[in-house]
């Protein structure tokens, strides 16, 4: 068996392992695998996301048991110091000495530090791992204590400049950029497309210097500015740099192998260095002289580097590698593809711009109008994934050729269908799938929706960008199949809950039979259709569920959720887990009087359990005689609202989150959703109430509250997304409003907030413009229906045993007062459990 | 196991030319619209649906075929590509009304009776 050692754990190397597994020929080689940082591999592209999440997990490429899994010896935390080629070993930082048949080098690069003077000063960091954002989030957090309107500088205003300078926003800092170029990004866009990105940038609340050569940095042990010239000054608390980056080949250097002038290891198009046995990939390696600084051509360098040492000798890269890249920048789309910037004597240049929107798009043509050379988007690059197609598949363009970036005013594409591109164009570059794979995987009956595309092809899984694309071309391939891609409810509609939601809310509607009568099939309706129109109902009209019973769901029906023997548990509202010595003792008594099997719940309340249908509304008359209301466990409606103890005690506590826990679980009490709902109130960042795993979940800091939205435990845990950032309860609340009124209005039937939130087209970002920025201009309205909602709640357990008719339904025979004869109970740690199924 | 045997052989299907007892169990307006309610006849639980939109009733056992719990009363009904059901609420099992098989999967099907309404009450017919 020989053994291959990768020295290096970031991406590219990463995808070498990945590559490695899923070969073949791989179960003849021992693969060893070195990362100098403490964790395995992950997402440097997705870096900045780590400032919302703070959830090194979840930018893991794989966790430390895949490499397990995968007989593949990670070694973290260590470093390779020198390489022996003549003994073919490596030697480490930790005096441990390894042989090798084959070495990949995929030490990546290190951040480019100016020699500014003043440039060790605390408070000067560079941008590159997890660990370096951890210093400057803990320097952030400390720096804002003593100076709440701190400032912080990014040196460099390239890709990951600006990818900082988010950082910078995020951690509520004042962000300045500096650059020593005329404009930003320098490297991929032209001036005018620069200057649309600056304004966009400035409109933001970033501030932008331009030219500016930083000749110093001043202060006195700590960082307090940066002097430019004589007296150009810029005070500054933190400095962030991002000057560029410098290729890791010192193991090269020292072991003799060739590097390039400015640096990296010269590798051949084998991915070889000049030792046969010593391959380069990813930023390290200098292929026809160039650095690759992407993703997607640091890939293609590690497939070629396995099939090359796995013994596929024809396998090589490309002579023309494709550097175009789409990227969201502080949320502001930015891409470039083939030739951006072209000289007039190889064709003509077409560009369209708006700077009110903040737009640039830009094509460069061939002088015969025929083919598309490149291009750079600004603002919008919805239509970056066709026209990057039509350019490396030489498709043709249309006559006009500004169509294809001009906006339409019917809103049709000037672009065929997605089914047009040949079979090979490539759709996920960062994955190398091409068009015919994702249609093969459906044609095949592998795949049946998107999801089963992603995980059968990868596709969509490096940066994201051809996600869309994805997305369109298994819509389109399903369809030419004769699968049609439908989200009605069921077979009685040909609508899907979003639809009916506003078929019933314009027609008015209030009673099933109506809704079934106008726009069903024809049919009588079934277990589906009828749940999803009484949650309808309930969202509209603020309907609770005993106005027309037989079309709730099974728990719905009789107001308590139905056990394994057809008996009920009863749980009441305890809003925010707070109760007094004298309603504790009620619910005990209660739960004696009716010999009930009584458990704290996984929301801190008290199931009463093993209650039959006659027993419910004697329970519920004890239990609002004694000030309980119903507690909705059995409804897809608010559960609890989980609260840690606060400020009123806790001698952490930043704010009162009990009080107002209680508060957010009575505003939303009883409120019909697609599905259930709940809540969680921290008073600080220690989290006890585990708000973040909570659909909504707040967490008091000092200014105000952290709204995060859309997590859930469950079968797929998923932590809420920070959605904004201290703010005072009022806002807390408006907020609120229009997020789970949007979530109601258009989820789908028994979709958590967490999945209808990851599905939503534009993600978390789409949602803030919704909810805060009132893009769409319905904020009004989604809060004045919550605030109708909120003003009709009546406890339906109240209204339910106050009514003679509505109680008729609480027997178990219509003809007899006797109880079910089937049910046996066997006793369990002194109480009681339904006899088990057999 | 014995008591297994006993419990499904309780409840077979009655056709209406083996009618003997037609018992008259409850008004019609006991039973919910489109929904349904149990009766108890003798030792028997039987689930008695009112499917207000087709204007026709039909009865079957409560015990449900897949976990023997008296629960097919409390279901949700409707139909399924046309065939009126009940969908058991313990896990929605759904069965047919009219002849008791289970439409989504291979379970036992359910004992059926029939109904007929006498001067606005429901009667069940047992053949003993």
């Amino acid at each position: 068996m020989k053994t291959i050692i990768v020295v290096g754990n970031g991406m590219v190397g990463y995808k070498f392992c990945e590559k490695f597994v899923a070969h073949e020929k791989s179960e003849n080689f021992k693969l060893v695998v070195f990362g100098e940082e403490p964790r395995p591999a992950y997402d440097r592209v997705h870096l900045s996301e780590y400032f919302e999440s703070q959830d090194a997990k979840a930018l893991e490429m794989a966790p430390k048991e895949w490499y397990l899994e995968n007989q593949i010896e990670l070694v973290t935390s260590e470093r390779v110091l020198d390489i022996n080629r003549d003994s073919k070993t490596i030697s480490t930082s930790k005096d441990r000495i390894f042989s090798y048949d084959y070495l990949v080098l995929a030490t990546g690069s290190s951040p480019f530090v100016p020699p500014i003077k003043g440039v060790e000063k605390k408070g000067v960091f560079v941008y590159r791992t997890i660990e370096d954002l951890e210093g400057m989030l803990a320097y952030a957090a400390d720096l804002k204590k003593t100076k709440p309107n701190a400032k912080a500088a990014v040196l460099g205003g390239g890709l990951l400049g600006l990818e900082a300078g988010k950082a910078v926003l995020d951690m509520g800092l004042e962000p300045h950029i500096v650059e020593f170029a005329p404009k930003l990004m320098p490297r991929q866009l032209d001036s005018r497309s620069s200057n649309v990105l600056q304004l966009k940038l400035e409109s933001i609340g970033l501030n932008i210097h331009l030219s500016k050569a930083t000749n110093q940095i001043l202060g006195n042990g700590s960082i307090e500015g940066m002097e430019f010239g004589e007296d150009d000054l810029l005070y500054v608390d933190m400095l962030i740099i991002s000057a560029g980056i410098r290729p890791r080949d010192e193991l090269a250097k020292t072991c003799g192998l060739e590097v390039g002038v400015r640096g990296g290891i010269v590798v051949n198009n084998k991915m070889q260095t000049a030792d046969e046995h010593i391959y380069a990939i990813g930023e390290v390696a200098l292929l026809n002289q160039m650095i690759y600084g992407l993703v997607a051509p640091g890939y293609d360098m590690a497939d070629v580097a396995v099939k090359q040492i796995l013994g596929e000798a024809e396998s090589d890269m490309p002579t023309d590698i494709d550097m175009s890249t789409k990227l969201k920048l502080i949320g502001i789309d930015v891409a470039s593809f083939g030739e951006p910037f072209m000289p007039a004597s190889k064709g003509h240049s077409i560009i369209y711009e708006d700077k009110t929107k903040f737009l640039y798009k830009r094509i460069n043509v061939s002088h015969d109008r025929k083919k598309l050379l490149g291009g750079i988007l600004v603002g919008d690059a919805s239509d970056y994934n066709m026209l990057h197609q039509v350019y490396m598949n030489g498709m043709p363009i249309p006559e006009e050729p500004a169509q294809l970036i001009l906006p339409s005013s019917d809103g049709a594409t000037a672009f065929g269908n997605v089914m047009d591109l040949p079979d090979e164009a490539q759709v996920c570059s960062c994955e190398s799938v091409t068009k015919g794979q994702i249609c093969g995987v459906i044609e095949n009956g592998e795949a049946k929706d998107l999801a089963d595309v992603v995980s059968c092809t990868k596709a969509g899984t490096g940066c994201g960008g051809c996600k869309p694309m994805v997305k369109d071309i298994t819509e389109a391939s399903l369809k030419s199949l004769g699968i049609e891609v439908k989200d009605s409810i069921c077979e009685h509609f040909d609508y899907n809950r979003q639809d009916l939601y506003k078929i019933i809310q314009v027609k008015g509607y209030t009673t099933f039979n109506e809704v079934l009568d106008n726009h069903g099939n024809g049919g009588h309706g079934c277990e589906l259709c009828k749940p999803v129109v009484a949650s309808l109902m309930a969202s509209i009209h603020a309907d609770t569920a005993n106005k027309e019973y037989a079309i709730q769901d099974s728990n719905d029906r009789f107001l308590a959720n139905i056990q394994r023997n057809g008996t009920y548990s009863v749980v009441p509202r305890v809003p925010g887990g707070e109760i007094t010595p004298d309603k504790l003792i009620a619910l005990g008594e209660i739960a004696k009087k009716y010999d009930l099997y009584t458990k704290i719940t996984g929301g801190v309340r008290v199931d009463l359990f093993g209650a039959t249908l006659k027993q419910l509304p004697l329970i519920w008359k004890d239990l609002i005689a004694h000030g309980f209301e119903s507690g909705h466990a059995y409804g897809k409606s608010l559960r609890t609202v989980k609260t840690c103890v606060g400020s009123t005690w806790c001698r952490y506590g930043m704010d009162e989150s009990v009080s107002f826990g209680i508060e957010l679980e009575n505003r939303y009490r009883g409120i019909r959703a697609p599905h259930k709902i709940k809540g969680g109130v921290s008073g600080c960042i220690r989290e006890c109430a585990e708000a973040r795993g909570k659909d909504f979940g707040l967490i008091a800091v000092e200014g105000g509250w952290n709204l995060y939205v859309g997590g859930n435990g469950g079968a797929n845990p998923r932590h809420a997304e920070l959605f904004a950032e201290q703010i005072d309860n009022e806002t807390v609340i408006k907020y609120l409003d229009r997020y789970l009124m949007l979530y109601m209005r258009t989820a789908k039937p028994l979709q958590r907030t967490a999945a209808w939130q990851e599905r939503l087209e534009g993600g978390i970002d789409y949602l803030k413009e919704v909810v805060i920025d009132d893009k769409l201009g319905i904020a009004k309205d989604l809060e004045e229906e919550m605030q109708t909602l909120v003003n009709k709640f009546e406890c339906e357990w109240t209204q339910a045993v106050n009514d003679p008719e509505m109680m008729k339904r609480f027997n178990h025979f219509v003809n007899s007062k006797e109880e079910d004869d089937n049910l046996v109970f066997v006793p369990m740690r002194e109480q009681k459990m339904p006899e088990p199924w057999k | 196991m014995l008591e297994m045997i006993a419990t499904t052989k309780k409840y077979e299907t009655v056709k209406t030319e083996e009618v003997t007892v037609w018992f008259k169990a409850a008004s019609v307006n006991d039973f919910p619209k489109d929904g349904g309610a149990c009766v108890k006849y003798k030792d028997l639980q039987i689930a008695v649906f009112n499917f207000t939109r087709l204007n026709k009733w039909y009865a079957t056992q409560n015990l449900s075929p897949e976990k023997q719990e008296m629960v097919l009363s409390r279901g949700m009904i409707g139909d399924h590509k046309g065939i009126p059901m009940v969908a058991c609420p313990l896990h929605k099992r759904i069965f047919s009304l009219e002849d008791g098989s289970n439409l989504n999967g291979d379970l036992e099907p359910m004992a059926t009776y029939p109904v007929k309404i006498i001067d606005g009450f429901v009667h069940i017919g047992f053949a003993h």
